[in-house]
């Protein structure tokens, strides 16, 4: 199996895009596979580790808690460029944020997580320091921050990956 | 256009709130790219556009194709999957440059990297 398969969930997700992206039919979901294997074999040759999930239900709750936050941020980052000129009491900052997290799927995601929410931008990680550099667009108290990631995010992606 | 007709209003209705909500936000990402002062704060301003900027656009032609097509339509969740998974890439290129290039300059404004950190330690 892990043979054939090296990268199950990269196969998996290719054969859906497949589908999305073609008309349902028995031909494309043969020819889908065909492909999503070549590929997952092909990337076994570059990166054979593949990741490792140990529960799903963590990351369900993650979705559902990122989308409400992309959805809060967008209204909130709208709202300060609308208003930021009147007020002018916004500050941007850096703040620095020491990760627990050291698995790069895991990592990544933060990484996606962050950069979809607007407000937040991903600058930089030190993989030694296992510290990320984060940059804030409206920035009101730096450990507010550190705390958010760390409970909001880090604590479910830490469940999430063994 | 005839296709379109067969919209009824409410969806009409739907359809056009998630267009302009989408269309909004990334016009206003584009303003505040425009007229932010410094680089970092501006990288945050095209976020607005890639996240529900365009998901609202996306929203709206999922409703309108899966109603005039009868079947419903995904191709759209591909679109926005691509670009919430390339977007980090970019920013943090970007991101990177950028503080590479203000530590090279010596500016004070950007924290130091930790491998300069350390090294400033330990001569102290």
């Amino acid at each position: 199996m892990t043979r054939i398969l090296p990268h199950p969930l990269l196969s998996v997700a290719l054969v859906l895009m497949w589908l999305m992206l073609t008309r349902f039919s028995l031909g494309h979901l043969v020819l889908g596979s065909v492909i999503s294997i070549l590929a997952g074999l092909a990337l076994a040759r570059i990166e054979p580790k593949a990741p490792r999930i140990r529960s799903w239900a963590p990351l369900l709750r993650l979705v559902a808690i990122v989308s409400v936050d992309i959805v809060r941020s967008n209204w909130a980052v709208a709202w300060l460029m609308l208003t930021n000129g009147r007020h002018g009491g916004r500050t941007s900052a850096f703040v620095i944020i020491p990760l627990r997290l050291h698995d790069p799927v895991a990592l990544a995601l933060l990484a996606i997580i962050l950069t979809a929410t607007p407000g937040t931008a991903w600058l930089e990680y030190d993989r030694e320091a296992g510290t990320l550099l984060l940059h804030v667009f409206d920035m009101i108290d730096e450990e507010d921050w550190r705390v958010l990631i760390r409970d909001r995010y880090e604590a479910l992606l830490l469940e999430a990956f063994a | 256009m005839t296709a379109l007709d067969s919209l009824p209003p409410w969806l009409m209705a739907l359809v056009a709130f998630f267009l302009v909500l989408g269309s909004t936000l990334t016009l206003l990402g584009a303003f505040g790219l425009f007229h932010l002062k410094s680089f970092y704060d501006r990288i945050h301003a095209p976020t607005l556009g890639t996240s529900w900027g365009t998901a609202g656009i996306l929203l709206a032609s999922l409703l309108t194709w899966s109603w005039v097509q009868d079947r419903v339509f995904v191709h759209e969740l591909v679109i926005g999957l691509c670009v919430m998974l390339t977007t980090p890439v970019t920013l943090m290129f970007l991101g990177r440059a950028a503080l590479h290039r203000d530590r090279a300059d010596g500016r004070g404004t950007v924290p130091a990297s930790n491998a300069k950190k350390q090294a400033a330690d330990s001569t102290d």
